[in-house]
Parts: structure tokens; C-alpha cells; sequence
């Protein structure tokens, strides 16, 4: 059974002249031990999706509709102790920024320890005991000498190993995390994956993988989501995504990142940008950047359908099974 | 006719030291001395005509203060900037830099903070118009914004709005305008593309690459991503703690990188090919450079280091085409490269 179960989750901002609809009809699931990840450029709702599921959506932003089931219990209409209980102790989060994750007057030490003994019945020596235990996992060179300093002493890399110890110190079933290499340099980037690979493998945890990077989807997920215009366009394998995708904005995406095994002159190139939340086109919402788009496009708008087990696409291409790929 | 190989910008031994020393009282309590920051340490390359030359570096290692030095915006702290046949350094009064000016122009990351908001686009398009004389009348002004936000697939009409009605990618094309309005022959842009979507890096990539052909522009592009770096440049210089490690081609700095750093960083980045591979991932960081490790800066991550590694400093020296600055690469003991994920 899937851990976590999204089903036609509906977000929205009420603003004073229309409601805007940040994420609309996203359905997906995650499975004990996988990485799920969830790309698309900014404003394609893949952070609201993710608050969404942790709980932290600011009002008067609201889930609208749809479902969330995480191990088999709906958490979205929970009250909010119950949210907060689930948060941190079975849910983890990791963000982009890590220092502002941090708080910048107490030491990684009393986080750590605050955050374990909120979650656990532990008494303060074995927290602290925990949390050295906890910073030398997540791979900090002698932790028993980092464990009392501050976070601006850390450098970014090792400030995004603290968020994510701070994200595992209840052993949660599933990690949230947003963007969490993408504030780091390139081979820093590539120690944080190799963390979180790590931690999926050893301890079973699920991690929804929210990034605009499709270098480190294809590096770390199982299975990734193609979020546009607040929907999932693409969902599926990453390797089948990846070497054949089908949706004609994830075509356009994979070929207008420049390759290094590529020497074209010049990059494919997908005119115009993301419509604004305000003008979200009706039909489908790529048909005015999409070079297959017809008249149905314009009107009908695409449900995602599965085209190759386990791989859906909303397109209306692959509505009448002219599938070619 | 020009010749196409002549450099357009040397860079001779160029250094900036900033002082971060604590307060003078602070020094004078805790008896501590004065400490320095060397971000860039000796640095030394040139710049062909009509070429893309490209500085690539982690965070810190010193990319963009070159960038800021060779453009003016930061005067060295020993070192030259020659650009075409002139020593920037050697002229003081304004009237002899302003020429010079007109034909060096910027593109910044952040198009959110590098387009003042309160004007409008036209006004910032024809800033450098105003500033060096370059037009005479109101209408010849107008005809010249115009023609330019053209230029970058804007419409004239853009030109009566402000920057705030506009995406990122648009926004990068208004500085783009802006930066070619006074008809430079070299650009340096210091990662244009980081702030962007994917997509719309694209779009701007490819305009820039259109733009150079047409101007005959001269690009100092500097990044820190490399398959934007591969996709772009002409030449590259790899940089890590304010010294140059490695320049060469595009294509031999790719195929047979040289000096160890230029490895790591080909070796670490994400790639769509690497789906579902594993690969170990290089340890350590870029140390503190206040108090950078004696001898080559590299060698606490080095795979390659030695004895001499550890006291001498490795001086730049020339490799078939390329420079490198590596005892290991000297000495012969650096078996020939191989990505993580062969078969490419």
C-alpha cells in the first residue's frame, strides 16, 4: 500500500479580486523507501503541493478538494495539533535555504535536542546523546566538537546536513524536501544526495524530492512527477521520462537543457514562459507554447491517462491511442 | 583586417585583497593581527576577439571579483587589465576611461535587482546612450531604444512600461538591451542565466549566442554552472580559491579536463545521462580562504596529492593547449580521465 496518497488535491488563494488556483487535480502516491520526484519551473505548484501535504499552507491560502492519506489515515482536515503532531514526527521537511531553517541565536545543539524531546519521551542527556549521534549520521566530522556551535559558524553544506538531521531525529516515514541542494555549490550538491540515497536505503524513508534540476531527479528518484501550470503533465519512471518523454512541454524541457555529451550551436528552445496563476489558459494550459496544439486543445482540458505502465501523460494527443512517443 | 586570434582583453597578474579584519580597538583587546582575504591571487589569461571565454568556480573561489575588476567596478590590488592594447589601470583621468567604458558593458544575475523599478524600460535602456553622448535628438533616442529592444524580441511598444510588469527571462533581456544600447565590443556577463527557468535560460542562451554572431561581441561568461559553461564558451578557465587551476579549449577541457579540480567538478555534476547510476561523491569543501592550506589549495581534496603538494605552490605552465597549474600533472602521475558513467 502506498505511504502517501494524494488524490485530485485542489489548492487555492482567495485574493480580492478572483481566486487563484495554485495546484489543481494533483493526484500521486508515494511507496515506503521511494523517492518520488516533483519537477517543473517556478510557480508550477510543486512547493504548494508539498505544503500542502506537510500542513503549512498560510491562510487564506486553502486546500479546496481532493484527499490526503498518509498510512492509511486522511491528515489534510485534521485539527492542527493533530497536523503538528504528524508534522516533523512522521512527516520531515528540508528547504532550500539552510540558514533560514536555522535559528540563528540557539546552537545546532539545543535544536537538535529541542526537537527530539518534543518528539520523543527521551530524558535530556540521551537527546543530546541522540542528537551527536544523529549530526555524526548525517555525515559532520567530529560532531561531540560542532554540536554547541552556532549555525553561521557552519558552512552551507554543513548547515544542510544539520536541517536534515533536524529532519530525521524522529525517524520520520517521509521526508518533504524542497529544493535542498539547490542554495549549494556543485560537488556539495553531490555529497547531499548521496545523504539522502542513503538515508532512503538504510531506514526505509520515502522522500518527495521537489526541485527545478532534472540533473538530480535523474540522479536520485525512482519516479518523478512534470508539474505545469499547477497540474501534473507527466508522470512515470525517470528512466522512461527521461529517454522518452512524452508530454510536449517535458520533450521541450529535457531538450533545452544544454548536454555535456551535446555540441549543437544552438538549444532547443521552448517560447514564451509559465502563464501567471491569473492567466492560466483554459483548454490545456501549454497549448499556446505547445507546437502539436490544435483546436481541441484549446478547449478540452487533458486528464492524465496512463499511456505505458506506470507512466501517465495529460496530453490530448494520447487521448484516442495515437501513443507514438 | 582584424586579426581573429589577437587578444581583445589580457588579464596580467591580476590580485584583490580585501582587509576583514576586526574593528582596530577589537584588534588591539585580543591581540590579534590584521587579516586579509586574497579573492583573487595572481590570475592571468586573455580574450580573443569574437571568442567566449569562461570563468567556472565554486562559490568563493574568485569568479566574479575578476569579473568586477576587469569591467571597473573594483580596482586591483596589484595586476593589470590590458583591453585592446590599453593598461585600464595606468589611465586616471575620467575623459580617457569613458571611451573605454562605452566598449566594456555588464549583464548581472538578477534581473529582479539589476533594473531600477521607478524607471521605465526606455529610460533604462537608454541609460548608457545618456551617459556617453552617443545621441543627439529625443527622436533619434527613441528610434535607437526601439531598434535595440527589438534586437532582443521585445516589442517597442515595452519600452513605456517598467520593469515590474515583466518575467525574469524578459527582464534579462531589457539588461541585455541595456548592456549593447552603447554598441560594445565586450560583454562580460556574470551568471545571466542562474536566476532563470530552464526554458527560458534556453531562450536567453540562444539570443546571446545570436547577438554575439551579429555585433561581433566578445563574451567574458561567468558561471558556476558547467553544462552551461560546455554549451557556451570558446575557452574556459577553471578557478578555486582565487587561482586559476586550468584553461583550455571547450572541447579538451571536456574530454581530457587535466588539473584534478577540473575532474571533481565534471565528475560531480547532475546529469540526465546518470539516471538510476551511482557514484561516489568527492569529499570535502572549499576551505576557508582567509586561511587557505599551504602549497596547492587543492590538496586536502586531492586524490593526487603528494609530498610536494603540501608546501609548493604549483605555477601555471603549458600542457599541449592547455595551461595547467598542477605538480601532480608535472610530474606525469595523473591517470588519463574517465567520467563516472562511461560510454559517452
Amino acid at each position: 500500500m502506498a505511504l502517501l496518497k494524494v488524490d485530485r488535491l485542489r489548492v487555492e488563494f482567495p485574493t480580492r479580486h478572483r481566486t487563484l488556483v495554485a495546484v489543481d487535480d494533483v493526484s500521486l502516491s508515494i511507496d515506503a523507501g521511494e523517492v518520488l520526484g516533483v519537477v517543473g519551473e517556478s510557480g508550477a505548484g510543486k512547493s504548494v503541493t508539498g505544503a500542502a501535504i506537510i500542513g503549512l499552507i498560510e491562510p487564506p491560502g486553502r486546500i479546496a478538494g481532493g484527499e490526503i492519506c498518509f498510512a492509511g489515515r486522511r491528515i489534510d482536515c485534521l485539527p492542527d495539533d493533530a497536523k503538528r503532531r504528524i508534522r516533523g514526527r512522521e512527516i520531515g521537511s528540508v528547504f532550500q535555504d539552510p540558514l533560514t531553517s536555522l535559528n540563528p541565536l540557539f546552537t545546532v545543539g539545543q535544536q537538535l535536542v529541542e526537537t527530539i524531546l518534543t518528539h520523543s519521551d527521551r530524558s535530556a542527556a540521551d537527546a543530546r546523546r541522540h542528537a551527536l549521534r544523529l549530526l555524526g549520521d548525517v555525515g559532520i566530522p567530529a560532531p561531540a566538537q560542532r554540536i554547541d556551535a552556532y549555525p553561521h559558524e557552519f558552512s552551507g553544506g554543513m548547515r544542510q546536513r544539520v536541517v536534515i538531521a533536524l529532519a530525521i531525529c524522529a525517524t520520520p516515514r517521509l521526508i518533504i524536501a524542497d529544493e535542498p541542494t539547490t542554495a549549494l555549490d556543485v560537488s556539495i550538491q553531490s555529497q547531499i544526495i548521496a545523504l539522502l540515497k542513503r538515508l532512503c536505503r538504510e531506514h526505509g524513508t520515502a522522500i518527495m524530492l521537489i526541485t527545478h534540476d532534472m540533473g538530480v531527479i535523474a540522479e536520485t528518484a525512482d519516479r518523478v512527477a512534470v508539474m505545469y501550470a499547477g497540474r501534473i503533465v507527466e508522470v512515470g519512471r525517470v528512466r522512461q521520462i527521461l529517454r522518452s518523454p512524452n508530454h510536449p512541454y517535458t520533450r521541450g524541457l529535457m531538450e533545452s537543457i544544454p548536454r555535456l555529451d551535446s555540441d549543437s550551436a544552438r538549444l532547443a528552445q521552448i517560447d514564451g514562459t509559465m502563464p501567471r496563476l491569473h492567466e492560466i489558459p483554459v483548454g490545456c494550459a501549454f497549448h499556446p507554447r505547445c507546437p502539436d496544439a490544435s483546436d481541441r486543445c484549446r478547449e478540452n482540458r487533458p486528464a492524465l491517462r496512463m499511456v505505458d505502465d506506470p507512466a501517465a501523460v495529460a496530453c490530448l494527443l494520447f487521448d484516442d491511442g495515437r501513443a507514438d512517443g | 583586417m582584424a586579426d581573429t586570434t589577437e587578444a581583445l582583453v589580457e588579464i596580467r597578474d591580476l590580485a584583490k585583497t580585501f582587509d576583514v579584519s576586526k574593528p582596530w580597538l577589537a584588534r588591539l583587546l585580543e591581540g590579534i593581527p590584521v587579516q586579509a582575504l586574497k579573492a583573487v591571487d595572481g590570475v592571468a589569461f586573455s580574450i580573443r576577439r569574437g571568442e567566449t571565454f569562461s570563468l567556472v568556480g565554486e562559490s568563493g573561489c574568485g569568479k566574479s571579483s575578476v569579473a568586477r575588476m576587469v569591467v571597473g567596478l573594483d580596482r586591483p590590488t596589484r595586476g593589470s587589465v590590458v583591453f585592446d592594447g590599453t593598461n585600464l589601470a595606468a589611465l586616471r583621468r575620467r575623459a580617457d576611461i569613458a571611451p573605454l567604458r562605452r566598449r566594456m558593458q555588464m549583464i548581472f544575475q538578477d534581473p529582479y535587482a539589476s533594473l531600477n523599478p521607478r524607471w521605465r524600460v526606455t529610460d533604462v535602456v537608454a541609460e548608457p546612450l545618456d551617459a556617453f553622448g552617443l545621441v543627439g535628438s529625443r527622436s533619434e533616442r527613441t528610434e535607437k531604444v526601439a531598434d535595440m529592444l527589438q534586437q532582443v524580441g521585445l516589442s517597442p511598444d515595452d519600452g513605456r512600461k517598467y520593469p515590474h510588469e515583466f518575467s525574469g527571462g524578459q527582464r534579462q533581456r531589457i539588461s541585455i538591451a541595456r548592456a549593447l544600447a552603447a554598441n560594445p565590443d565586450f560583454v562580460v556577463c556574470d551568471e545571466p542565466t542562474s536566476a532563470l527557468d530552464v526554458s527560458v535560460q534556453a531562450q536567453i542562451l540562444n539570443l546571446m549566442k545570436d547577438l554575439q554572431q551579429r555585433f561581433g561581441l566578445t563574451y567574458l561568461f561567468i558561471s558556476h554552472d558547467l553544462s552551461v559553461v560546455n554549451h557556451v564558451s570558446s575557452r574556459i578557465g577553471v578557478m578555486y580559491l582565487g587561482r586559476l587551476c586550468e584553461v583550455a579549449a571547450a572541447s579538451d577541457l571536456f574530454r581530457h579536463p587535466q588539473h584534478p579540480y577540473s575532474r571533481l567538478l565534471l565528475d560531480t555534476i547532475p546529469d540526465v545521462a546518470m539516471a538510476g547510476r551511482a557514484r561516489a561523491p568527492v569529499p570535502g569543501e572549499v576551505p576557508d580562504p582567509i586561511d587557505p592550506p599551504p602549497g596547492c589549495a587543492f590538496h586536502p581534496r586531492c586524490p593526487f596529492a603528494g609530498e610536494r603538494c603540501l608546501q609548493e605552490r604549483p605555477e601555471p605552465a603549458q600542457y599541449g593547449h592547455s595551461t595547467v597549474a598542477c605538480h601532480a600533472v608535472e610530474e606525469r602521475r595523473i591517470p588519463p580521465f574517465s567520467r563516472s558513467n562511461p560510454g559517452r
